[in-house]
């Protein structure tokens, strides 16, 4: 078995607990078409989207000079980041010259991504998610399952347990509404008591030098209008021109994530609030790789709405954290070689390649293109199981010649149903063969057309 | 080399020819025939409530429990009776940790999605407006446009400053995709449409 199947086994193994996830996530789907039905002129948006990302990445060192340069004079400070490492290293860097020992984050894939809170409280600082979800699963010491719904792979009754012993709630409460009361009482306080607060930032804008943060449940402007200093955490790619290109993504990404029209919170800022701190944090971690590369620079458009993950049958069967990376589904699949082809190698087969990914990304990734393109360059690197390769060559060669096609076409309609399913591996331990027909399709054609 | 430097010559590096910005101008966005109501629809939709005035500000949130009930009231709109606090006087936001109601007025409201335009929060203490228990937001009615490309047209956004789109009250869906209103910000949001 390959890692992600491996990874995905005991999540399989509860046939009742998959059907009860495939529903959830399928859930969200349904409620972005709902959305997308509402706005006529969706694919018109989608195409300019996708352009407007294309145009971008294409200039993306001069936007990068224009938005820091706009963000200074608006009086934001403005760090540089190669990778993780150095990432870690400023955000701490801040910190400890503030001397802060308690910060509030919203959620961020990119310091996620970094492994930022474990390198912040080895270095003795109390580190709090503060979106639910995150907080659910920081709670757990788990990484999110999914880049929208990080706790989407629990149950209600899970979230009481967890509740009961680490807020005190009553045993046995599993009410959603209570529940998210007891963690609004809860982070109340540590918003009070942050002496900084961390953020993503969905877009910067070019021609302002702000940076636009998008959440629903208010954290990241709790955050950040409480305590003196704002450390705002991006990828070099999260760029866009102006405010009018800004426009097409905010419509897009909440209908795409979750149905919303727009995220409840939708904050612009320039600069810092009077009398405090902005720090914004370019981070570069793989992306300029990325870049170089044709055939995957347009997985630098996502714009992290996790509609992907949502349509993808793989995904729903198999839960966020047989990935083992931070962005799972298909986006994840396609970004996480670039980073380890080795370790991730696994992943881009994680995918049935049906291409409903590409159909929802709002910004017209070629998803399925690129999981394909994957497939073919970590077989040339030797990076993909034997039997795999065995299976591919074999199944190349036949393809490649009629008679060869039509002769182990007769052999498998023959012997198929005499094997035992083992000799499928994996695949056959829960599925049967179908039933072998007796002709094959072109002499059940040639019959039925009768002779030309 | 410094990493900016670095990173910047590593992009341009591995740029491809530029891809030409395409134009917005030739975008047909939605239009609703009645503005008004679409919008008053879109602030339900997100869980919000739409009041389309017909007395005075003050009049209209007398009628609200959350306002009568408030016992610590900011507004940054002129005619709130119960307005209790001068934002201005506030030396530390986290004084402001215990307001009940907070009345905000917004230079815009969009109809496709309930959302409001708001620049005027307190600036240093713009905490009240993620604080304060229950919100109001107050918006002009000829100020609503159709769609968010019309709101990013006519919108000023303050550099340096803070502005945000708020639609409708705090919510989550994190536990079993439950909806809950009043995730961390407010638990209430009124917007009333005047004039």
């Amino acid at each position: 078995m390959t890692e992600h199947a491996e990874n995905a086994a005991a999540f399989v193994a509860n046939g009742e607990r998959l059907q009860w996830h495939d529903k959830a996530v399928w859930f969200m789907r349904n409620k972005r078409d709902v959305a997308r039905a509402a706005v006529p002129e969706w694919e018109a948006l989608r195409a300019l989207a996708s352009q407007i990302k294309a145009h971008t990445i294409s200039r993306l060192a001069g936007y990068l000079e224009q938005f820091e340069k706009n963000a200074l004079a608006a009086g934001a400070q403005v760090h540089w980041a190669r990778d993780a490492e150095e990432h870690n290293q400023i955000v701490h860097g801040l910190l400890e010259k503030h001397e802060v020992t308690r910060l509030v984050k919203s959620k961020s894939m990119l310091t996620e991504e970094c492994h930022l809170n474990p390198y912040l409280e080895a270095r003795g600082i109390e580190v709090v998610d503060t979106d639910l979800g995150e907080r659910i699963v920081q709670f757990r010491k788990e990484p999110p399952s999914h880049i929208v719904m990080p706790a989407i792979h629990l149950k209600k009754e899970e979230i009481g347990v967890l509740f009961h012993e680490k807020l005190g709630t009553p045993e046995g409460l599993a009410d959603p509404k209570a529940l998210t009361e007891a963690a609004r009482q809860h982070l109340r306080e540590k918003f009070l008591a942050a002496q900084a607060g961390l953020t993503g930032v969905n877009f910067a804008i070019a021609s302002t030098g702000g940076i636009v943060v998008c959440t629903n449940e208010g954290n990241a402007d709790l955050g950040t209008s409480l305590s003196p200093l704002h450390i705002a955490c991006m990828g070099v790619e999260k760029l866009v021109p102006g405010p009018q290109e800004l426009a097409v993504f905010l419509r897009l990404l909440a209908r795409s994530a979750t149905g919303q029209p727009i995220t409840t919170y939708t904050s612009h800022f320039h600069g810092p609030r009077p009398g405090t701190e902005l720090h914004i944090v370019i981070v570069d971690h793989g992306r300029s790789k990325m870049l170089a590369r044709e055939e995957y620079r347009s997985s630098l458009k996502c714009i992290r709405c996790g509609a992907c993950m949502n349509t993808c049958p793989v995904y729903r069967h198999s839960g966020g954290h047989s990935y083992g990376v931070t962005v799972p589904g298909p986006i994840g699949s396609v970004l996480a070689p670039h980073i380890d082809p080795k370790k991730h190698a696994s992943l881009p087969f994680a995918s049935s390649l049906c291409g409903s990914c590409t159909d929802v990304c709002p910004v017209k990734i070629d998803l399925h293109h690129q999981l394909l393109a994957w497939r073919g360059e970590l077989a040339a690197k030797g990076l993909v199981p034997l039997g795999k390769r065995v299976v591919s060559r074999v199944g190349g060669w036949v393809l490649a010649r009629t008679w060869a096609y039509r002769f182990f076409g007769k052999l498998t309609r023959l012997f198929a149903p005499l094997l035992p399913s083992a000799l499928l591996g994996p695949w056959g331990r829960q599925r049967d063969l179908p039933k072998m027909p007796r002709e094959s399709f072109r002499a059940q054609w040639r019959k039925r057309a009768g002779p030309r | 080399m410094p990493a900016r430097d670095e990173i910047l010559g590593a992009l341009r590096a591995a740029a491809p020819a530029e891809v030409r910005l395409p134009d917005l101008g030739a975008l047909e966005a939605i239009r609703y025939p009645d503005l008004r109501k679409r919008f008053a629809e879109s602030v339900a939709e997100v869980g919000g409530r739409c009041i389309l005035a017909r007395g005075s500000l003050q009049e209209e949130l007398a009628k609200l429990p959350e306002y009568t009930a408030a016992k610590k009231v900011v507004s940054l709109v002129p005619g709130v009776a119960r307005a209790n606090v001068d934002l201005e006087a506030v030396a530390d936001p986290h004084q402001l940790r215990d307001v009940d109601f907070c009345v905000l007025g917004a230079d815009l409201g969009v109809a496709e999605n309930g959302a409001v335009w708001i620049t005027e929060h307190g600036g240093k203490n713009r905490a009240v407006a993620f604080l304060t228990q229950h919100l109001a937001i107050v918006v002009r009615g000829e100020t609503l446009v159709h769609n968010l490309h019309e709101a990013y047209a006519k919108a000023a956004i303050p550099s340096p400053g803070f502005a945000l789109f708020l639609s409708g009250p705090s919510k989550t869906a994190d536990i079993e995709q439950s909806l809950v209103i009043g995730a961390h910000g407010a638990r209430s949001c009124v917007v009333v449409v005047v004039g």
